[in-house]
Parts: structure tokens; C-alpha cells; sequence
């Protein structure tokens, strides 16, 4: 592989780690870190069904996880209590029917992603709908967080908190489905969570948490994907395995300041 | 008479077939303090939800048109490690920090020369979540006052806060409505403190157990209707 292609898949990698990170920040404060994870199962069936029919698998996966937000969405404000259980049952049946349903030489590829294989087009789709979400995520990023802190405070002192959470999650619905093609359906969940939580135990203000998560987000990339090459390693566990990493450390730093 | 910010009538709130409070009424002039008392599981929590129309209820809620609403919640659990500092948080609702002093300073932040570092280090870049009781129901408060509301609720002020702040909060409730001519409703379980901070009272116990001036009807056959025999020997007690 030439080295101008692997500059441009980590440039797009960093990207699409930078959004999910950002976006997973307030999953991480909302509570729905295994949420966001499971979600990323839905994708599987999509995927599947997109490859069938010789179209991007980011558009099934996007097609797929659009009505898994809008039931999430559906159940969160129709519901008491959050039916976790029935959140969970609900993906793990998707993941097993994508793993029925995908054709054996392809599911390898849709669990665990693989970059080599986004075309040019994909790559310049990815890097616009990246930096389409960080955008769009900092103009309504003050409302997401009043819903963050209560939810009470939000829906009387904000006039459409239900669209607002509406919104967010087709953001995640959105990073889900680009991040499924550099890591896979079963490693995007921590291209979104681990990033932010290793960003929260550092982070004593909203400005430092956000920004720490992104940054540690694209480090995990650009380390993650040429350490990957140089070792002929699949690159979607090895970003994930730096994004642990650099959470251990945070954790030992948030340890040895607390104690 | 003065205007009328709020009229409910005939107020009844069910889930599924339980009636959680049943056929209230009452109606608030501006600038009132008005208060809500009751025992544990009265519904005093949830007829502010249904008047704020945060959950579904019979009859009528009336708002003076336009009017604008701040609602302090009862409880505002802080995650102690949410990355936020208190700054922050004023911030997510104005970006002027002219109208954030201002507010901290009702609410008794004072930015005063001995205490500017003060308020700068141990309550605006400090985390949300490691403010004390007090001061967190305080950042809340001011919080609640940015945007310039007409009506404040607030569900039971004291919870969490020792007993030296609780007369502070009050004494800064009173103070708010004589400098900014707000009408207050507070949900509380203190008798005395009712007493003294207001002028509208109604005993709620699923019904409504009594409505007026304190003075008028919280007498002893109303608090034995409201709280049960306990209460009453309590207050009795408290009084000699």
C-alpha cells in the first residue's frame, strides 16, 4: 500500500474518530454509553442487504440504525422507565439476523471494518459528513447539555427538548454508520465511549472533556491505523486497542491525583 | 386585586387508575409567595408537573399569556465527576457574563473586593458537582433567574441544604420577590417557615385540605387533617 493512501485513510480516520468522540461525550454524560454500543449492532442487517444489492454499506447501515434512533427516541419520551432490556433484546436479535443473513466473505469485513476497502468517494463522503457532525453537534451542544444535567431543567427552560434529542441521535446514527466502515459493527461502540471516558477522567470542565475526547479520538487514529499497516495488522481492534491504552493511563493519572 | 399569574381549576391528576391528587383549585395573584404543604406522597411534586405541563391532567391550567416560568426541581442530583464547572453552566443559558454577575450577586455570590477571588475559585471554575448543598441550590437559583422570569416554583428549598442555610434561602426567596417583584411558589413541609414567608397557603393530601392566608387556616384541626396526630402533638410542643 502506497504511503499517500495511508495519509489520506488515517486523515479520514482521525475525522471520523474526532466526530464519534464528540458526539459520544454527551452519550457518555446522557448514560447511554451501551446504548450507543449495542445500536451499532442494528447496522449488521443493513450492511448486508446494502452489499446484496452492490450499493455503500454506510447507506444500509444508515438506513438501519435511522429507525433504531427513532425507536429509542419513540420509547424514551412515550416511557416511564428506559426499557433497557428491551433495547438490548431488540439489537442482539439484529445482530444475529445480520449474521445469518451476510454472506460469509463479507462478514468478517462488517464486524470488525476495513479501511483498505473505502473507496475515494467514500473516504471524501466520510470526511464531509464528519465535519458536518462536529458542526452541527457544536451549534446544539449547550441544549444537549442542559438535558444532560436534568432533564426537568431542560423541558421547562427549553422550548423543544424533544427535537433536540431527536436530532442527536440521528447524529449518532450518522457517526454509527461512518465509523462501522473503519472499525465494524462491533467495535464502533468504542470509537464513540472510550475516547469520552477517558476524557472524563481528566477533564474538570465542559470545554477540557470535549475538547480531550476529540483530541484523544484522533490520536487513536493516527496511531491506531499506520501502527496497523507497519504491522499488517487489521486496523479497526488496533484504533480501539490505542483508545484503551490511552484510557489506562488516564485512569492511573486520575488515581495518582486523587490520592 | 392584584393580577392573576395562575388560576387552576378543578386540577386531577391519575396514573392509570390511582388519583394522585384530585380536584384542586386555587388561584395566584402576582407577587404572591404561595405555598404548597403536605405530607410524603401528598402529590405536591406532582401538581407542579401537571401546572408546568410536564405530565397529563384533568381539568384546567391557566397561565397568564406569555408569562415566564423558572422551575428550581427538587431533586438536583449533581454527578460529582460531570465535567462542568459552574461558569459553564450559567453559560449554557447566557453568554453575557455582566447578566451572570448580576445574578450571583441576588442570589448571594457576591463578587464583593474581599470575595472576588472567591467566587472565582471556589465557585466558578469549580466543578458543578463539588459545590456544597447550599451553594449548589444557589448556582441553581441564579441559573433559574437568568432570563428574567415572573414566576419562580420551587420544590422544597431546604432539601439538602443544613439548617444554618435553610434561613438564607428563604430570607434570599423573600428578598427576590421585593427586588424583582416575583411571584413565588414553593413546595415545603415546614410549618414554620411557611408561617412566616407566606401569603397564600393550600394543604394538599391527594385533596385539597385547606386554602388561604396561614394565619387563617393552618390551625391544629387542619394539621391533624394533613399530617395525622404526630404532627400536631410535634407542633404543639414546638410552640410552648
Amino acid at each position: 500500500m502506497e504511503i499517500g493512501n495511508i495519509i489520506f485513510l488515517t486523515l479520514t480516520g482521525a475525522l471520523v474518530a474526532a466526530s464519534s468522540a464528540y458526539v459520544g461525550s454527551i452519550m457518555v454524560l446522557k448514560r447511554m454509553s451501551l446504548v450507543g454500543d449495542a445500536l451499532s449492532h442494528v447496522a449488521l442487517p443493513g450492511m448486508a442487504i446494502a452489499l446484496a444489492l452492490g450499493i455503500s454499506p454506510i447507506v444500509g447501515a444508515f438506513v438501519f440504525l435511522s429507525f433504531a434512533v427513532l425507536g429509542i427516541w419513540y420509547l424514551e419520551k412515550n416511557s416511564d422507565t428506559y426499557p433497557e432490556a428491551l433495547v438490548g433484546l431488540f439489537f442482539t436479535a439484529s445482530l444475529a439476523i445480520g449474521v445469518l443473513i451476510t454472506k460469509e466473505v463479507d462478514l468478517l469485513e462488517a464486524l470488525f471494518g476495513s479501511i483498505e476497502k473505502i473507496s475515494v468517494y467514500e473516504g471524501l463522503a466520510t470526511i464531509v459528513l464528519s465535519v458536518s457532525v462536529i458542526i452541527v453537534t457544536s451549534l446544539f451542544v449547550k441544549k444537549l447539555m442542559i438535558t444532560v444535567i436534568s432533564e426537568e431543567l431542560a423541558q421547562t427552560s427549553s422550548e423543544r427538548i424533544s427535537m433536540i434529542n431527536l436530532l442527536y441521535y440521528v447524529l449518532v446514527a450518522v457517526i454509527v454508520s461512518i465509523g462501522i466502515r473503519f472499525v465494524g459493527t462491533l467495535l464502533t461502540g468504542s470509537l464513540v465511549i472510550v475516547p469520552a471516558v477517558a476524557s472524563k477522567n481528566i477533564s474538570k470542565s465542559m470545554k477540557g472533556y470535549f475538547l480531550m475526547s476529540a483530541l484523544f479520538g484522533v490520536i487513536s487514529a493516527v496511531v491506531g491505523i499506520p501502527l496497523s499497516k507497519g504491522l499488517l495488522l487489521p486496523s479497526g481492534p488496533v484504533v480501539v486497542l490505542v483508545s484503551v491504552a490511552i484510557f489506562i493511563i488516564t485512569f492511573f493519572y486520575k488515581k495518582l491525583l486523587t490520592r | 386585586m392584584a393580577e392573576v399569574v395562575l388560576s387552576v381549576k378543578n386540577l386531577t391528576v391519575k396514573r392509570g387508575s390511582h388519583t394522585i391528587i384530585d380536584n384542586i383549585s386555587f388561584d395566584i395573584p402576582k407577587g404572591e409567595t404561595f405555598s404548597i404543604i403536605g405530607p410524603n406522597g401528598a402529590g405536591k411534586t406532582t401538581l407542579f408537573k401537571a401546572i408546568l405541563g410536564l405530565i397529563k391532567y384533568e381539568g384546567q391550567v391557566e397561565w397568564k399569556r406569555d408569562i415566564k416560568i423558572s422551575y428550581v426541581p427538587q431533586r438536583f442530583y449533581i454527578d460529582s465527576e460531570l465535567p462542568i464547572t459552574t461558569q459553564e453552566f450559567l453559560k449554557l443559558k447566557t453568554n453575557s457574563e455582566e447578566k451572570i454577575r448580576e445574578v450571583l450577586e441576588s442570589v448571594g455570590l457576591k463578587n464583593s473586593d474581599a470575595h472576588v477571588k472567591n467566587v472565582k475559585e471556589h465557585i466558578l471554575d469549580n466543578r458543578l458537582g463539588d459545590l456544597s448543598g447550599g451553594e449548589l441550590q444557589r448556582a441553581v437559583i441564579a441559573w433559574s433567574l437568568l432570563g428574567n422570569p415572573e414566576v419562580l416554583l420551587f420544590d422544597e428549598p431546604t432539601a439538602g441544604v443544613d439548617v444554618v442555610g435553610e434561613e438564607t434561602i428563604y430570607s434570599l426567596l423573600q428578598k427576590l420577590k421585593e427586588t424583582h417583584g416575583m411571584t413565588i411558589l414553593l413546595i415545603s413541609h415546614e410549618l414554620e417557615i411557611v408561617r412566616k414567608y407566606t401569603t397564600t397557603v393550600l394543604c394538599l393530601n391527594k385533596e385539597q385540605v385547606c386554602y388561604g392566608p396561614p394565619s387563617l387556616v393552618l390551625n391544629e384541626k387542619t394539621i391533624d387533617k394533613l399530617f395525622g396526630e404526630e404532627m400536631h402533638y410535634y407542633h404543639h410542643k414546638h410552640k410552648n
